[in-house]
């Protein structure tokens, strides 16, 4: 589409319009400046906190460490240290087993600059751990996008031992296991307090 | 508790680019042609570096005064070394200079050698930047012109 | 106008909080409060936060904080990117609406993952002032040179706020710059931004605090003697440095007749002054005489949390006049370089 001239908009009063005069010949016979680059940089030494970094520690020996809701019973992953239901300090920790099945997914089909290494199509998932109560991102690998469904079966990918860090990236992503699909229960979860295991 | 408390370099960063409107866009194009241009107030002041509004009585003000490039420091305080993102190269004095032609002051850096050689009421200078794009920093700071205040 | 009250509050201030997230140090706050006048969340007719994601560099923090507060089932909840203090404004608010009668405010910063000094330049004009990056102190430092220059205050003067905030402080169990100091030392340090010194400027913080507000007879159940808002204000002066007279407050003073400050005797007055030249311009602008102790806690300069810090003057106001040191106290919170913002308020015990 060609460029507008910029138009007045009629809504605003001629009182508010400025118009700008005296501006010098040697300045006004010039491309004006319409517009300044002014970035912003902040450096920061970011800490995590107590359950992050439970979580984080736990990734290098290949755990996935939640917590636990004391009124509710219901588990977070990953844990922030408080349920996000209740209001209250998470009681304890809930080592998950490094299996789940997808419950809601999509598939991408254009690439992010930010991002060379995600070839596209890819698929990304919330992926609801075996005792989680709560979904998290993950990508589907090691099978065709397409071919993943709601109630898939999924286990995690490790990064090799050697290249294991405190870090969530130690999951490369999670890929079908075989088994059979799960059936998707009530999506409803968080906040029936008296519809838990 | 965790055993260790993580941490870990995180940086921010935003890549804004803003649009000026016609006065500080008159201005920032003055500061690229090496002109410094006010504002006339609505009474009668000048003020520089320039707003679209008075700020007193909010009424749009657009007639432009070209301005002196040299200036009286209002106030100082001692900025020292130039920190992360100040676009420095030698340490500064932080300074409210009213330029000569304008009855309100703009804050920029002043380029000395240390904090006695700082005064209020002392006489300053625009330093060019060698590059100038219509930005703040075409100004790359101000000199003592050596004459008394 | 209907009667609002502060009936409890819970405060923490550390240096720097590294093992804590966010909402990690917040959740016993946020309980301490509610549990102190037998609340829950689900008692709340309101609740409104203040915070500062770019003081953490965490992006939505204060979504992940509203956690905290127990939001299922969803709660009447509102934000604001500023010092608690005008989360308590907007409380206030819409207590006088009259369609709830509780309320709890809560406001936090963690300023150590940063240098504050520098991200504070990002609340500069962003044409003329923040691409130049000034930090926090430099700006203060030419506000505190005019106001010596002028003759309102010495360096001596200065020195004794900050010695008197160092001796308040030291029985303040949340003050993180209490060892006491002469004027004479004060005198003799080296200048941090000439012409401030290490002792002139806040005492930065990590921390936060949580509040519960009533209105009226619902205020008088809930604890033995409820700190009514008499009168509160708040008023801004111009963004732009050189439009404004840097050794006032025009604002503070406006806000303060607003709120009432001069129509009964103030025992103590808990000022949001970050610097010692700050506390100097609001005594005067808020007509602050000599019978008014100033800053019992010891003020920003012995603790500083940005975005609680005007909050917890209310807090701090409370608590005291709540056991009875005092009846009548004037509390200001300000937001923005050298005092652009302030907030005046009048509380007064039942």
């Amino acid at each position: 589409m060609p460029a507008q001239p910029f138009q007045q908009d009629p809504s605003v009063p001629p009182s508010c319009v400025v118009e700008v005069t005296g501006v010098p010949e040697k300045v006004a016979s010039t491309e004006p400046v319409q517009s300044v680059r002014t970035p912003i940089r902040m450096e920061y030494t970011y800490t995590p906190g107590r359950a992050l970094s439970d979580y984080l520690v736990a990734m290098k020996d290949k755990k996935i460490i939640a917590e636990r809701c004391p009124e509710t019973g219901q588990v977070f992953v990953p844990p922030r240290g408080v349920s996000p239901v209740a209001g209250v300090v998470t009681a304890g920790k809930v080592e998950l087993p490094a299996t789940g099945y997808v419950e809601s997914f999509n598939i991408t089909r254009v690439p992010i600059a930010t991002r060379p290494d995600l070839e596209p199509p890819y698929c990304s998932a919330w992926i609801l751990l075996d005792g989680a109560s709560i979904s998290f991102m993950g990508l589907v690998i090691n099978c065709e996008p397409e071919s993943v469904k709601l109630g898939t079966r999924v286990r995690a990918v490790w990064k090799p031992d050697d290249e294991l860090e405190m870090a969530a990236t130690n999951i490369l992503g999670w890929e079908p296991t075989g088994e059979p699909d799960v059936e998707i229960p009530d999506i409803e979860r968080i906040g029936q307090k008296g519809d838990l295991e | 508790m965790a055993d260790e408390v993580l941490q870990a370099p995180l940086v921010l960063e935003y890549p804004f680019t803003r649009t000026t409107g016609p006065v500080v866009g008159a201005f920032l194009t003055g500061l690229r042609e090496g002109v410094v241009l006010g504002v006339r107030r609505s009474d009668g002041t000048v003020m520089c570096p320039p707003l679209e509004y008075d700020p007193t009585t909010s009424e749009p003000i657009g007639e432009m005064v070209e301005v002196g490039q040299t200036g009286t420091v209002v106030s100082w305080s001692w900025g020292g070394p130039p920190r992360d993102q100040q676009p420095f190269d030698r340490d500064v004095a932080w300074a409210l200079i009213t330029l000569d032609g304008a009855d309100s002051p703009m804050l920029h850096a002043v380029f000395v050698d240390g904090p006695s050689d700082m005064a209020t009421g002392m006489r300053v200078q625009v330093q060019w930047a060698d590059e100038r794009v219509g930005h703040i920093a075409d100004i790359a700071g101000f000199v003592p012109t050596g004459e008394n205040a | 106008m209907r009667e609002i009250a502060i009936v409890s509050f819970a405060q923490r201030q550390e240096p720097a909080i590294t093992s804590e997230s966010e909402v990690e140090f917040m959740v016993p706050l946020m309980q301490q409060a509610k549990e102190a006048v037998g609340l829950r969340q689900q008692d709340m007719g309101f609740t409104c936060s203040g915070s500062s994601d770019f003081l953490a560099g965490q992006a939505f923090s204060f979504v992940m904080t509203i956690d905290g507060t127990g939001p299922v089932p969803p709660i009447s909840e509102s934000h604001v990117e500023q010092d608690g203090a005008w989360a308590l404004y907007e409380a206030w608010v819409k207590l006088q609406c009259g369609d709830v009668d509780t309320a709890f405010v809560y406001s936090y910063g963690k300023s150590s993952p940063g240098s504050l000094r520098d991200v504070l330049a990002t609340q500069m004009d962003p044409y003329y002032v923040a691409p130049l990056w000034p930090d926090a102190f430099s700006i203060e430092g030419l506000a505190a040179r005019m106001l010596l220059e002028s003759g309102k205050v010495s360096e001596r003067q200065l020195a004794e706020i900050a010695s008197r905030s160092r001796e308040h402080a030291s029985s303040n169990p949340h003050a993180v710059r209490n060892t006491p100091k002469s004027v004479e030392e004060i005198l003799a340090e080296e200048f941090v931004a000439d012409p401030l010194r290490p002792s002139d400027i806040p005492a930065s913080a990590d921390g936060g605090c949580a509040m519960v507000l009533a209105a009226g007879d619902r205020a008088r159940e809930l604890c033995d003697r409820p700190v009514w808002i008499r009168g509160i204000d708040h008023r801004i002066d111009s963004h732009t440095l050189g439009a404004r007279d840097l050794t006032d407050a025009m604002s503070a003073r406006i806000a303060a007749e607003k709120a009432g400050v001069g129509r009964d005797k103030i025992d103590f007055a808990e000022l949001h002054a970050p610097f010692t030249t700050s506390e100097a311009v609001l005594t005067e602008a808020l007509g602050l005489g000599d019978d008014v102790t100033i800053n019992p806690s010891g003020g920003p300069l012995a603790a500083h949390t940005m975005m609680a810090a005007g909050h917890i003057r209310f807090g701090e106001a409370f608590e005291r006049i709540a056991r009875g040191d005092g009846d009548r106290a004037v509390v200001h919170a300000t937001a923005g370089p050298v005092l652009q913002q302030n907030m005046v308020a009048v509380l007064e015990g039942e």
